[in-house]
């Protein structure tokens, strides 16, 4: 299985956010990296996503997309932060 | 590192409708689609495609935008993945005036834009070329003279996107560079064979005159060539990768 | 529902009496994962079961491969939609693991190299519908299918099959796994199409 960078989530993060959310920072929970989103690392297993820190591989978020809902866990990012 | 505004991002789906479609290879076609709101998008930007069956089922890709700057009308360029399920459709069974979803523009990360006045190098793999394209379209367009250079890795001559733009495009300001990974061109100087740490050292910007660096391609590519570039003295936070699945 | 993209289909769901609703028949083996591809030799591997009294049961390879290795012919069915009908595996019975392990608990948590959890009621891995595979179509189980060895455990969606499995843990209530925590059916019947919770 390979995986894909994040800017494939600025699609389904739309869905959440105003503004891109794939050149927010997000400071990760495991090891305290910080990194824009788009460089983190995205497994896919169909419409469902897992996005793992780049540096220490820990879950950062995960996307859970059904026909009715979009549901996403930050399961682990302490900090998000986007440029005004 | 220039810091922009966040672009806001539609989450609503418009409606697009095929323009019209192009082959480029045996297995890909270029696709132009209609899409009034879409306002125009930045060089290498991409989109979400979201497909519905008759009985509601709905798949949902993303596709890099092979055109940028303003307007309502887009250009896709898609090769058809043997066992995929929605490329093989917009390769082989899409017609003019059909509709699809479409979401974007979307991602404001693997974009150049004419206002960056550095060197830019550009690596594509195969169907990587896509956004790279928007992005050497781009610079054309708006005159800039920024240095931009394009190393290009395809299997054949025959797999190649977007042939004879390319080499209308090819200027003081941007100059391609092709590796061919099976089968080369009649009479070329180097045998067929997979892109190496040497052969990218020798056809790229070096690390020295710290071009941002834009790696597309499938995953594997993207990968071996995003280490020989940092290993090469290319800061990794001058490179920023597209990666589409794959091997 | 968005607009119908003339002509397109998508996967063929036929009504074929032997495919759960929603799915559609592959013929190859799609790799689906959460993660990065633990790659782990069958020197370090091991597999326990951990009970609630913290009793640990060990296996290693060899102890593994010393024990009754049944064939198991089944069709498996991935919550992504794709379906394989009679598909071949080699492994270990749940119930031979579980014959010395002394438990009043129903709810289990199995637990992959790598991070990966899924939860399954101790019912759905007794009873001849569970095994710990390390086979598949007579070849060792490649890495990127989840070997050394996973948990297969066909009647349910196949993210119940943890790949990489290294241990099983007893529970009390049925707590939640990996995906099961993010929006996934606790229980994943293929037939009864309970995909999300």
């Amino acid at each position: 299985m390979t995986h894909l960078d994040g800017n494939v989530l600025a699609g389904p993060l739309s869905e959440l956010f105003s503004v891109d959310m794939t050149v927010a920072v997000g400071r990760c929970a495991g090891c305290g990296d910080q990194s824009v989103l788009a460089s983190a690392m995205v497994y896919e297993s169909g419409p469902d996503i897992v996005v793992r820190c780049h540096h220490c591989d820990d879950v950062l978020m995960t996307l859970v997309q059904s026909p009715d809902d979009l549901r996403v866990e930050f399961r682990g990012i302490q900090m998000l932060r986007v440029t005004r | 590192m220039t810091t922009t505004a966040p672009v806001p991002t539609p989450s609503v789906w418009k409606v697009g409708v095929v323009a019209s479609v192009h082959t480029e290879t045996p297995t890909a076609r270029s696709i132009m689609i209609d899409v009034p709101g879409w306002g125009g998008n930045l060089a290498g930007q991409h989109l979400d495609l979201r497909l519905s069956a008759p009985d509601g089922y709905q798949a949902v890709r993303s596709y890099s935008v092979a055109s940028a700057g303003p307007g309502e009308r887009l250009e896709l360029a898609v090769d058809r993945l043997p066992d995929g399920e929605v490329s093989p459709y917009l390769v082989d069974d899409l017609q003019v005036g059909d509709e699809l979803e479409i979401r974007g523009p979307l991602g404001g990360w693997f974009v150049w834009r004419p206002e960056q006045t550095g060197p830019v190098q550009l690596i594509g793999g195969g169907s990587g070329i896509v956004p790279l394209m928007a992005m050497a379209r781009a610079h054309a367009a708006s005159g800039s003279t920024a240095r931009f250079k394009l190393l290009y890795s395809v299997r054949s001559p025959h797999d190649v996107f977007f042939a004879e733009e390319l080499a209308s495009l090819a200027s003081e300001h941007f100059e391609v560079t092709w590796v061919y990974t099976r089968s080369t061109p009649t009479a070329w100087p180097t045998p067929a064979g997979r892109l190496t740490p040497a052969v990218l050292e020798a056809a790229t910007i070096p690390a020295s005159e710290n071009p941002a660096v834009f790696v597309c391609g499938p995953t594997g590519f993207v990968e071996s060539v995003a280490d020989w570039l940092v290993a090469l003295g290319h800061p990794a936070a001058s490179v920023k990768t597209e990666r589409f699945g794959g091997k | 529902m968005g607009i119908i993209s003339r002509g397109f289909a998508g996967r063929s769901r036929e009504h074929n009496p032997e495919l759960p609703p929603g799915q559609y028949l592959t013929e190859d083996f799609p790799v689906l994962s959460a993660g990065p591809t633990p790659r782990i030799s069958t020197d370090e591997w091991e597999f326990t079961i951990t009970t609630e009294n913290g009793t640990v049961h060990r296996w290693s390879w060899a102890d593994l491969m010393a024990l009754p290795i049944e064939d198991v012919a089944t069709d498996i069915h991935c919550v992504t939609r794709w379906s394989k009908l009679g598909t071949s595996w080699r492994g270990v019975s749940l119930d031979t693991l579980f014959a010395g392990v002394d438990t009043s608990y129903g709810y289990t948590m199995a637990h992959s190299y790598g991070g990966y959890t899924t939860n399954v009621p101790l019912a759905d891995l007794l009873g001849g519908k569970a095994w710990i595979a390390f086979e598949f179509d007579g070849q060792p189980l490649d890495p990127e299918h989840g070997g050394p060895a996973r948990l297969l455990v066909p009647h349910l969606y196949f993210w119940k099959s943890a790949k990489w499995v290294r241990g099983i843990q007893m529970h009390k209530s049925d707590d939640a796994g990996f995906w099961e925590q993010n929006g996934y059916n606790t229980y994943g019947d293929p037939w009864l199409e309970q995909r999300y919770s």
